[in-house]
């Protein structure tokens, strides 16, 4: 039996008849077809799908659509404005914080909701706020220089999500 | 991996939640879903009803009455962690919250959901049996002591809701795990509070549920030094869990220094412990 599911995507209202047991990164990347938000292990385990629901950065592959029935979700597509990059994705860019990318969109929102507690991290504490995001890549060294220099940016520029 | 089929409840209130559970055929409340979603992606977990108690304000409040503090069960581990009333009356709770699993599971778990799943690795059931804490469901309030039962077995019975766990404020108190590096859970986690009328130790990841050690407690209340705890041995402890991770001999080894780290916190609890 569908259910019908309503939220704000991206500053969007947007409303679904989905299956009640569809998890919020199938909504979001099926029904939407936002594909930014990407499935690493489908376990909890690699925060490859983190969004923002109402400000908090949780793993979309975790809970159902249903879940965040009203919330107001904010995924990759929506950091940036426009063709303009958000100042935390150009210093990603200038410390080669990426390599395949797949991990990056939830670096990102995960970088956000560190840099949203505190806007001037340690990089302990940018390591440590990373805890639920694996990437294969990097070594993690340049991902936590690009929230370093990301922060920054936005202390100084005013970027603000 | 998709998740099988069922009816998707979402309760208004207490009474709405009970009276589903009731109803369906074989029903199961969702909290935040961490644990309870990947079951049902695994298939582990099959039920004709899902209740979310997500739209239930009442399960919402943390409250201070006396020399308690009442947290509800669908308050995030991210907001005990935060909310100045549980830093300042039991920053021992808050603390141990701020080490569970990761940033994301902080922000959607919940203690009723970790307290009702009682892993025997979780922490929060080390709070709730060494805070001395009263589990307060739909229809009665259950003694810590009695409520951790076995191996993910609590006292609650069928359809039974969780509302709120009412902690005691102690005078002091602190948390050390030693933390799973790969899933964040404790291989052994203990948590120490001093009250007026003595010391409780309880320890979770060691065995099938959380324990006291009684041991540790007569330990600390005749010296309270980190020193009185060092030496203590494990003998009369059964069931010790035995894993690749850490076997027996580790984690009958890990559980009086987990206790001394818990001690050594709580007489410092601005310094890091090692
Ligand atoms: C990657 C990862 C790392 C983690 N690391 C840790 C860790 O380090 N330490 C730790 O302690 N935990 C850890 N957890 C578990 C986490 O803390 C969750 O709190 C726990 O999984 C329960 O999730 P939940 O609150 O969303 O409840 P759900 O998953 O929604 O529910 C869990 C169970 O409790 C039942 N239930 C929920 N609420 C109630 C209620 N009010 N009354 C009665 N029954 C109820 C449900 O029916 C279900 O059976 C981790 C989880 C993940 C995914
Ligand atoms: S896909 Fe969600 S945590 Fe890995
Ligand atoms: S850049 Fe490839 S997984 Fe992180």
């Amino acid at each position: 039996m569908s259910i019908d599911v309503k939220m704000i995507v991206n500053g969007k209202p947007v409303r679904r008849s989905v299956e009640p047991g569809t998890l919020l990164v199938h909504f979001i990347r099926n029904e939407l077809g936002l594909t930014g938000t990407h499935v690493g292990c489908d376990t909890a385990q690699c925060g490859a799908c983190s969004v923002s629901v109402d400000g908090r950065v949780i793993k979309s592959c975790s809970i159902l659509a249903a879940q965040v029935q009203d919330c107001s979700v904010l995924t990759i597509e929506g950091v940036a404005g426009g063709e303009e990059l958000h100042l935390l994705q150009t210093a990603f860019l200038q410390c080669h914080g990426l390599q395949c990318g797949y991990c990056t969109p939830g670096m990102i929102m995960t970088a956000l909701d560190i840099i949203g507690e505190n806007s001037n991290p340690s990089r302990e504490e940018i390591a440590e706020g990373l805890d639920g995001n694996l990437c294969r890549c990097t070594g993690y060294h340049n991902i936590v220089d690009a929230i370093e220099l990301g922060a920054r940016m936005m202390r100084q520029g005013g970027g603000s999500v | 991996m998709y998740v099988h089929d069922f009816i998707y409840h979402r309760a208004g209130s207490v009474e709405e939640a009970v009276r589903l559970m009731g109803e369906a055929e074989e029903g199961r409340y969702l909290a935040g879903g961490q644990t309870l979603v990947q079951t049902m992606k695994q298939k582990l977990a099959m039920s004709s009803d899902v209740i979310d108690l997500g739209g239930i304000a009442e399960l919402r409040k943390i409250s201070a009455q006396g020399d308690t503090v009442q947290i509800g069960s669908m308050i995030r581990h991210a907001e005990v962690a935060q909310t100045p009333l549980v830093l300042e009356r039991i920053p021992g709770l808050a603390g141990l919250a701020a080490g569970i699993g990761d940033r994301q599971v902080r922000n959607m778990g919940t203690l009723g959901g970790s307290v009702a799943n009682s892993d025997p690795a979780a922490d929060y059931p080390a709070a709730v049996l060494g805070l001395d804490a009263v589990v307060v469901t739909d229809s009665r309030e259950i003694e810590a002591g009695d409520f951790f039962v076995d191996l993910y077995e609590t006292a609650l019975e069928e359809g039974e809701l969780i509302v709120a766990i009412r902690f005691r404020v102690p005078m002091r108190s602190a948390y050390y795990k030693f933390r799973h590096p790969a899933s964040s859970f404790a291989m052994v986690g203990a948590f120490v509070a001093q009250f007026p009328d003595g010391f409780r130790v309880a320890v979770t990841g060691a065995r099938p549920t959380v324990f006291r050690w009684q041991a540790a407690e007569a330990a600390l209340q005749a010296v309270a030094s980190p020193e009185a705890v060092a030496q203590l041995d494990t003998d009369g402890i059964e069931d010790i869990l035995s894993d690749m991770h850490c076997d027996e001999t580790y984690r009958r080894r890990l559980m009086p220094v987990a206790v001394r780290r818990a001690l050594d916190a709580m007489n410092a609890p601005d310094k890091e412990t090692d």
